[in-house]
């Protein structure tokens, strides 16, 4: 019998372990008397190196060191929705009970609560043969989400033993299931998966829907489609966060993951009270009922930050497999990043740039990867999409985890400190962002929306296009020297970005605005501009125009036509054209 | 445990290295007992084997591999915690420097404190009135808050403080006490003594407990001075029930000490020499403001710090505009227009202010006039850069009349007397006067109601009749 292992070194969240081969990569441990949770992450001949998820203020060198013979896993059932959990899927509702305001070290506390019964249906009899990834049984796990219990996907056989419907807690047994070799498996409403494997599917669909977040400037400009992968930097005060609340309050996701990763705590307490407080538009019910938080602020254990992202795309795949469509918020993933680096740095590994090691960016590109619309392994279709905030150092885009994030995913919505320093909201800047999805998605707009709805959308573009080369003129001799053509350019540019591009989160209409009426706005300021731009050609004063009201009026069509009434944008369109012959009729006389 | 090790293994800028050591615990405090009779403080940094590396608070000089005793406490860094801090002068390691004897101690608390659950946090709502306008109105600080200020050396971020720690009320009287807890790490003489004789002269010395880790003390002890005026705002916060802010300056000097500190344990550096896990350490100090729900009483922050080269890219007021929940920038050319408080607009912010005010906390109107008044300084900005390249007198009616704004803003709203207590009403107030300058429909960001209700020209005639005499 070989000797329990006991630590030999202790260095902030690393420790080591000399002599001793019990360990696998990966494993997770239980670390010293208080059994700190804690993970292998490295493996010599002499040396098992051990990232603790836990403070380890207190830890003795000899202390015993408990193996648990699994990799770090999560458990995955009911109860997870509503839930908030920190970086390795402790709640911390549990834990506040535990150990009250302020986070104590060594709690063990049940991931999910394991006395609340479920009425769970069962879908299988004893005979049947199932796969893996197969539904045994269901069960409501909030009012606006149905919960179902799939086979393990490393599974498949006979069963043996089935329930009858009725009221379950999460660790009764369901059904048994009998495997080709003979072995009986018992399995319950929960399961544990490891959080660094990807959940298997049966096959990768292309991108063809986008996910609607009702904001028009990405929606419009920079769409991304369901199953795709988007980054948004900026610097402090950008508005990351709030661009990120918006798109998980209002995104056609069935389900939230919010990561908060080594982020503020105020943050989190504020997505929780708002997200409860916030009725869903589809189901009637709070938000919170199809939200899962992960909260793992700055302040909490930085190696449990580094799990937290994986935690979290373990339960988006789980519930993925389940047939729904899943949005997941990274806020932040350069913090994820500062975390590697800052274990990195207690191995003492070589670094690469900036003292991010060399794997970065293969990191980057496994999580980003883990994203995609699949057919599971049952046949359904579900998808895991996510948006991840970078925070690039000294808001310079071309630090190492923007560069790198920045090649693994299609979508890119660069945050402007200038744009919000003239609180033009949301900040996105129209000519650093791009979308690749835009031909993957074209049919859908053009089939479901309208048949124009690309059409627009290029010219929109061309016109902020031209603007910014305007501009960079008007800078150096200012706007009185050019054109009346050229003016009215960037007239109807401001239109585009005061009246379309600005979106007010804080507004009861403007704050998710439906394709079609995105579709109309479009339309309307297109109308405007080809009218008054044959007016200018007519030799009509644009002076005169811009006077008007009418652009006034443009601006203001995001708060004074509501989101159920688009019909009368044609009223607005012919009030708009009856000014505007008017100051035709009026040149033509001067004349 | 009255374990004593004789002398020391290696000594290496404040670290030394103890041999043969048994149950030493990680993070642990350690005294260090000299030949002379002197003591020093040590904490367990690292532990190897039968090797603990110590931390030495007061430094290492004048220490030798032999002439030392070190005993293990088995405890974390502590400090003695009572409701008799108030009024009390501490060294940065939390050791009496008033002359007035130790602490009488209710508790220790450890000076790391441990993560405010987010479910236990309360989301901040109620404003501090600070009676600076430019604060109130467009960046309002709110309890629980951490708002750091941005600063330059020579610029005046101390009288701003100081101004603040004089005028700061509680906007919804809830009979809870207000206090100060100031740190003061690796400032001179003279700005501590400037701070105290503030203090001092305005009558509130005795609701302030200090915390002076100066220029010329040890970096070591700066690195726990924060964490000492924490753990004791922490204590009058959430077991006195009062309601703290903490003043921490200079958080350049506290980042710098983190640096040298590091640097010496042979750390790999990231930016500009700075440790990897500088977000993390800052994270660790400025997380600990809050509101603990169901539990009367707050820890506001207003951390200082001077961006080197006036840089704001720097890596320390970048990582701390991370964490922070906001910013108030100052700016060096307005200090040099003569306009005090030489508060930067733009690029300041509260995050938390859009749940703070309007109707019910401070006025209706609040957010229309803040947002109005942002985006038409934007547009005094492009006005002036216009100007400076093709002249004033070639700019349209419209700049002209921005710059004819952008001036009285800066004269009228910006700048106050250091004795000047500006109530939220004047505030709010002057700041519609002054968008009158403004052609109505050159404010796009207010709603039209909202707008009728509060825009009058005549009033801004009589400002401006007012102000040029």
């Amino acid at each position: 019998m070989m000797q329990q292992p006991v630590i030999y070194s202790v260095n902030g969240p690393v420790v080591k372990i000399r002599n001793t081969n019990v360990f696998s990569m990966m494993e997770m441990v239980y670390v010293g008397n208080r059994r700190l949770i804690g993970e292998v992450i490295g493996l010599t001949d002499e040396e098992t190196t051990i990232q603790v998820y836990e403070s380890t203020s207190g830890l003795q060198t000899g202390e015993p060191v408990e193996p648990t013979g699994a990799p770090m896993s999560v458990t995955l059932g009911p109860g997870i929705l509503t839930n908030i959990f920190d970086g390795i899927e402790r709640p911390l509702r549990a834990l506040e009970d535990a150990s009250g305001a302020f986070i104590g070290d060594g709690l063990a506390v049940p991931t999910l609560d394991n006395e609340k019964e479920y009425d769970v249906s069962i879908k299988v009899k004893v005979g049947t043969i199932m796969q893996g990834g197969e539904a045994y049984a269901s069960c409501p796990e909030t009012s606006a989400i149905l919960h179902l219990c799939l086979v393990p996907p490393n599974l498949s056989g006979k069963v043996v033993f089935a329930a009858k419907d009725g009221k379950y807690r999460i660790n009764d047994e369901i059904i048994r299931l009998e495997d080709a070799a003979g072995r009986v498996h018992s399995l319950t409403l929960c399961q544990k998966w490891p959080i660094r494997r990807a959940r298997p599917a049966a096959r990768r669909l292309p991108p063809s829907r986008p996910m609607i977040t009702g904001q028009r400037v990405l929606d419009t400009l920079f769409p991304i489609a369901r199953g795709g992968t988007a980054a948004i930097p900026g610097g402090f005060g950008t508005g990351k966060t709030m661009t990120q609340h918006q798109i998980a309050k209002w995104c056609d996701a069935d389900i939230i993951v919010y990561i908060g990763c080594g982020e503020r705590g105020n943050e989190m307490t504020q997505v929780l009270e708002e997200f409860t407080a916030l009725k869903d538009p589809r189901t009637g019910k709070s938000l919170m009922e199809r939200t899962v938080l992960i909260a793992n602020t700055s302040n909490m254990p930085v190696a449990a930050r580094e799990a937290s992202i994986y935690t979290g795309i373990t339960l988006a795949e789980y519930y993925r497999d389940m047939g729904y469509h899943i949005a997941i918020m990274a806020d932040s993933t350069s913090r994820w990043a500062e975390a590697l680096r800052e274990i990195s740095g207690r191995l003492e590994e070589m670094p690469a740039e900036e003292g991010y090691p060399a794997y970065l960016p293969s990191r980057l590109s496994e999580f980003y990867e883990r994203t995609g619309a699949y057919e599971t392994l049952n046949g359904r279709e579900g998808s895991v999409t996510v948006i991840g905030a970078v925070s690039p150092q000294g808001s310079d885009f071309s630090e190492p985890v923007t560069q790198n994030t920045r090649r693994f995913v299609r979508c890119f919505w660069g945050l402007d400190k200038a744009l919000a320093y003239a609180r033009h909201y949301p900040a996105i800047n129209w000519n650093m962002s791009y979308s690749e999805y835009l031909d993957d998605l074209s049919h859908f707009y053009e089939s479901e929306v309208d048949p124009k709805f690309n059409e627009y959308r290029t010219e929109i573009s061309a016109l902020l296009k031209e603007e910014q080369s305007l501009m960079d003129i008007v800078r150096l001799i200012g706007s009185d020297v050019l054109p009346d053509d050229q003016k009215l350019i960037i007239e109807i540019a401001r239109l585009i970005r005061v009246g379309f591009l600005q979106q007010n989160a804080y507004h009861a209409e403007d704050t998710y605005v439906p394709l079609d009426k995105q579709f109309r706005m479009m339309e309307l300021i297109l109308h405007v501009y080809h009218r008054t731009k044959k007016m200018i050609a007519e030799h009509v004063d644009l002076e005169a125009i811009k006077s008007s009201g009418i652009m006034e009026l443009v601006i203001k069509v995001k708060y004074d036509i509501p989101n159920r009434q688009l019909e009368r944008f044609d009223a607005l369109t012919q009030q708009i054209d009856g000014m505007l012959d008017s100051l035709r009729t009026k040149k033509k006389e001067v004349l | 445990m009255s374990l004593q090790y004789f002398g020391l293994h290696s000594i290496s800028g404040s670290l030394v290295v103890l041999d043969h050591v048994e149950g030493a615990k990680f993070d642990e405090m350690a005294r260090i007992v000299l030949d002379d009779g002197t003591e020093r403080t040590g904490r367990v940094a690292m532990l190897e084997g039968d090797k603990a590396i110590l931390q030495v608070f007061e430094g290492t000089h004048g220490l030798s591999l032999t002439n030392t005793r070190t005993q293990f406490t088995g405890r974390p860094m502590e400090m003695p915690l009572s409701g008799d801090l108030l009024g009390r002068v501490f060294t940065g390691a939390g050791r009496p420097a008033d002359g007035l004897g130790e602490v009488m101690a209710e508790k220790f608390g450890d000076i790391n404190g441990a993560p405010l659950n987010p479910v236990s946090r309360q989301y901040p709502r109620n404003y501090i009135q600070t009676g600076i306008s430019s604060i109130d109105c467009l960046m309002t600080l709110i309890r629980g808050q951490k708002l750091p200020i941005f600063s330059g050396t020579g610029l005046s971020h101390n009288k701003l403080a100081v101004q603040i720690v004089q005028q700061a009320r509680i906007a919804k009287d809830s009979g809870a006490e207000f206090a100060v807890v100031f740190a003061a790490m690796g400032i001179q003489n003279d700005v501590a003594d400037y701070f105290r004789r503030s203090f001092a002269e305005s009558g509130v010395l005795q609701n302030v407990v200090m915390f002076l880790n100066l220029a010329n003390d040890p970096i070591v002890e700066r690195i726990i001075t924060p964490r000492c005026a924490l753990t004791a705002a922490e204590y009058l916060a959430y077991e006195k029930h009062m309601h703290i802010l903490v003043v921490m300056t200079d958080m350049t000097a506290y980042a710098e000490a983190l640096r040298e500190f590091s640097s010496s344990k042979g750390e790999i550096p990231g930016r500009k020499g700075f440790p990897g896990y500088l977000y993390s350490d800052l994270a660790s100090l400025y997380e600990r403001a809050g509101i603990i729900e169901g539990i009367e009483g707050s820890v506001t922050q207003l951390p200082i710090l001077t961006m080197p080269n006036d840089d704001i890219t720097h890596p320390v007021p970048d990582l701390t505009g991370y964490i922070t929940e906001g910013q108030i920038v100052l700016d060096r050319g307005l200090e040099q227009g003569g306009v005090y408080p030489p508060i930067s607009v733009l690029p300041s912010l509260s995050r938390l202010m859009k749940d703070g005010i309007g109707e019910g906390y401070t006025r209706a109107d609040h957010s229309a006039v803040a947002n109005q008044l942002f985006a038409s300084y934007a547009q005094v900005q492009d006005a002036r850069s216009l100007a400076s390249v093709i002249g004033e007198e070639e700019l349209s009616a419209l700049d002209k009349q921005y710059l004819a704004f952008g001036k009285y803003f800066e004269k009228c709203f910006l700048s106050q007397g250091f004795d000047e207590n500006r109530s939220m009403e004047e505030t709010l107030d002057l700041g519609w006067t002054l968008l009158s300058l403004l052609p109505k429909s050159a404010l796009d960001r207010v709603d039209d109601q909202v707008l009728d209700a509060h825009y009058d020209p005549d009033a801004a005639a009589a400002l401006i009749r007012k102000v040029e005499g």
